[in-house]
């Protein structure tokens, strides 16, 4: 028998029956997270077919993406900061949770935070488990060897009703990392130039697994970087096989198993790495040792170049010459030095405490740009409180950035937080997408690193000449 | 959901490649609770200035656009962010189905549970439907082929499953929940 992967025994341990050529796979999921944008349509159908939630004990829920980051202390003052419709939304999340008997880590939650963010800190998300959420960055949970993906709602529905979705199984592609990272390239720069090298449609139809000595010498938080943009490769989901690291991660969260509980999942959690003969569908290799700080150009994660280099001239390309006219960036010219006018630092991609600390490593006892406003968004509320604990918002304040309150913020400008038009923004969010971040919004992305270096200088800027 | 069978309809073109669903529905569009009303904003950045006023040259503003049905667009369309509100927008303006040579995973699932139809063809013909906008198509779910106005007709894959739900109109919720004993008996041996 050949060997197989990580994505293969977690699919064939949780398939209930099985796919044949006219019905795809009925498969379970252990763990369905829930947020107020993707889901009242669905609590809508439950509710006009009188349907009730199968399993609550399997179902997060919490509020991330139209929530305020500004400090809110009452529904009243909620109501006031919040645009009516988001303010709805969040009513309308806090009755269905009520209605369906689910636990929600609302605005008024120490648990609350980017429900990416927030299912690994409580130990929600565990290795061989199936995530699902209607949120294309589920794939972030693959950082622990969770077979997780993105759904929409009309499957958000068939989750909370059934526990089960309708799936074919998707092919798999390997991407071995090879080499060492250089002082000053991140997780983000692996997944910036893994997308430049495979394309923004690259690994549709495909789960990736992230193979070989530069992946097991990641952090689960590095991990969890590179598996949540692997939808902006076109994939299903991203996963790294569990090890030592994974563990020592989860152990001791408040819902992860304990006791003999752990020993047993331990054991359990063991079998699941990829077999070294595991055939996969498809294979690429990142030489991480050749990466510089990455950065994109454009309005799509794909079109991305070293921080010191330059756009490249890409003629008769309908879609590369309308990006660069919205971006108002030029063919051959480099992009670092263009003048930048807002700073984002947090979103599901780069929101958690090691994030925070590099950006806080290079703002310490320097000051944001004049005329630049830079703003940390901490990615849950424990990241807020540990944070805060070892005096990183007085780093970012004495540097005259904001800090705020946990939430999805101006990743995707539904909740109060936007890049005015024409405005430049270096951002370590996920999408560059045109008007992303407001209408007219121009994002560069980037990691922690290089947007604090770029808030610092004013203009989009390599970070390695600021690392002490 | 009602069955579909067979569309008629007139194409439209949008040649751009990677065409994300930020672009089809905005985000700051995604704070209802319901899923009709977003076609009015479907394409919203591309179609209205800042004062709201339609943009000359953006084609869903172009006069024989009214009444078209099928999207022609270019590759890779949908992808990004699994809002379903994406197809909720196209159906709600009007639109039945769209054509290219590739269509991202998430927004291609959410589509067909909503009866709306992401057709691959290949280069060839997509790049002959590219450079003849504003044409009679005919798309046969059942004999999975689509229909030109010569009279020529090309394959296009669809999953079966799918398939199958589109002609008789199967709610995919009620298949899933005759899976009750086979879910109660997984639950049983998987805890």
């Amino acid at each position: 028998m050949p060997g197989r992967s990580l994505f293969d025994k977690v699919w064939d341990e949780h398939v209930v029956v099985p796919e044949t050529e006219d019905a795809p796979a009925v498969l379970y999921i252990d763990l369905h997270l829930v947020h107020e944008v993707t889901s009242p349509q669905a609590f809508n159908t439950l509710r006009a077919n009188g349907l009730s939630v199968r399993r609550p004990d399997l179902t997060l829920a919490t509020m991330d993406h139209s929530t305020p980051t500004v400090t809110v202390g009452s529904l009243q003052e909620l109501k006031v900061v919040s645009e009516p419709e988001a303010f709805e939304q969040i009513v309308q999340m806090e009755r269905n949770c009520t209605d369906f008997g689910l636990e929600l880590r609302g605005l008024g939650s120490a648990e609350r935070g980017i429900v990416h963010v927030i299912g690994p800190e409580l130990g929600a998300t565990q290795p061989g488990k199936t995530i699902v959420c209607g949120d294309s960055h589920t794939s972030t949970h693959g950082a622990l060897g969770a077979l997780a993906f993105g759904i929409g709602t009309t499957e958000v529905c068939h989750v909370l009703a059934t526990q089960c979705l309708l799936q074919r199984k998707p092919k798999t592609f390997a991407v071995n990392l090879v080499g060492n990272l250089q002082p000053g390239v991140t997780a983000k720069d692996i997944i910036l130039g893994l997308i430049g090298q495979i394309g923004v449609d690259g690994g549709t139809g495909h789960a990736i697994e992230y193979l070989g000595a530069a992946a097991s010498q990641l952090s689960i938080e590095e991990r969890m970087t590179i598996c949540n943009m692997a939808i902006e490769g076109g994939a299903r989901t991203g996963m790294f096989s569990p090890d030592d690291t994974t563990y020592e991660y989860l152990a001791g969260r408040p819902l992860a198993p304990a006791g003999v509980d752990w020993d047993a999942a331990l054991s359990h959690w063991r079998e699941l790495p990829s077999d070294d003969d595991a055939q996969f569908d498809r294979e690429t290799a990142l030489d991480v040792s050749a990466l510089k700080p990455m950065v994109t150009f454009g309005t799509n994660p794909g079109m991305v170049i070293p921080v010191d280099g330059e756009i490249p001239v890409l003629t008769g390309d309908l879609g590369f010459a309308k990006a660069l006219e919205y971006m108002q960036l030029e063919a051959g010219q480099p992009l670092a030095g263009t003048p930048v006018d807002i700073v984002f630092i947090g979103s599901c991609t780069n929101s958690r405490l090691s994030d925070l600390r590099a950006a806080a490593g290079i703002l310490q006892g320097r000051k944001v740009a004049d005329g630049v406003r830079a703003l940390v968004v901490p990615g849950s509320a424990k990241i807020k409180r540990d944070a805060e604990a070892e005096g990183l918002p007085e780093i970012f304040r004495a540097a005259g950035a904001e800090w705020r309150e946990p939430g999805c913020s101006m990743c995707l400008a539904m909740n109060g937080d936007i890049v005015p038009p024409g405005k430049l923004a270096v951002s370590t969010s996920n999408r560059n997408f045109e008007g992303r971040q407001g209408k007219g919004a121009r994002t560069v992305l980037a990691s922690p690193l290089t947007a604090a270096a770029s808030a610092v200088n004013g203009v989009v800027s390599d970070p390695r000449p600021l690392i002490n | 959901m009602n069955p579909v069978t067979r569309i008629t309809a007139r194409t439209i073109v949008l040649p751009l490649e990677d065409v994300d669903t930020d672009q089809i529905i905005p985000a700051r569009y995604l704070r209802t609770t319901v899923r009709e009303g977003l076609g009015e904003n479907l394409f919203a950045d591309w179609r209205y200035d800042k004062d709201g006023s339609e943009i000359d040259g953006f084609v869903l503003n172009e006069p024989e656009s009214k009444g078209a049905g099928i999207l022609v667009a270019g590759r890779n369309f949908g992808c990004g962010s699994s809002r379903e509100h994406a197809p909720w927008a196209l159906i709600d303006h009007g639109f039945h189905a769209v054509i290219s040579t590739e269509i991202a995973d998430i927004f291609s699932n959410n589509s067909l549970k909503n009866g709306f139809l992401p057709i691959i063809v290949d280069e060839d013909t997509h790049r002959w439907l590219l450079a003849h906008p504003g044409i009679e198509l005919t798309l046969d779910v059942e004999a999975k082929e689509l229909t030109l106005p010569n009279g020529k007709t090309v394959g296009f894959p669809i999953e079966n499953f799918s398939r199958h739900c589109l002609l008789n109109g199967v709610d995919q919720l009620g298949f899933l929940m005759e899976q009750a004993n086979a879910i109660s008996s997984y639950e049983a041996q998987a805890r």
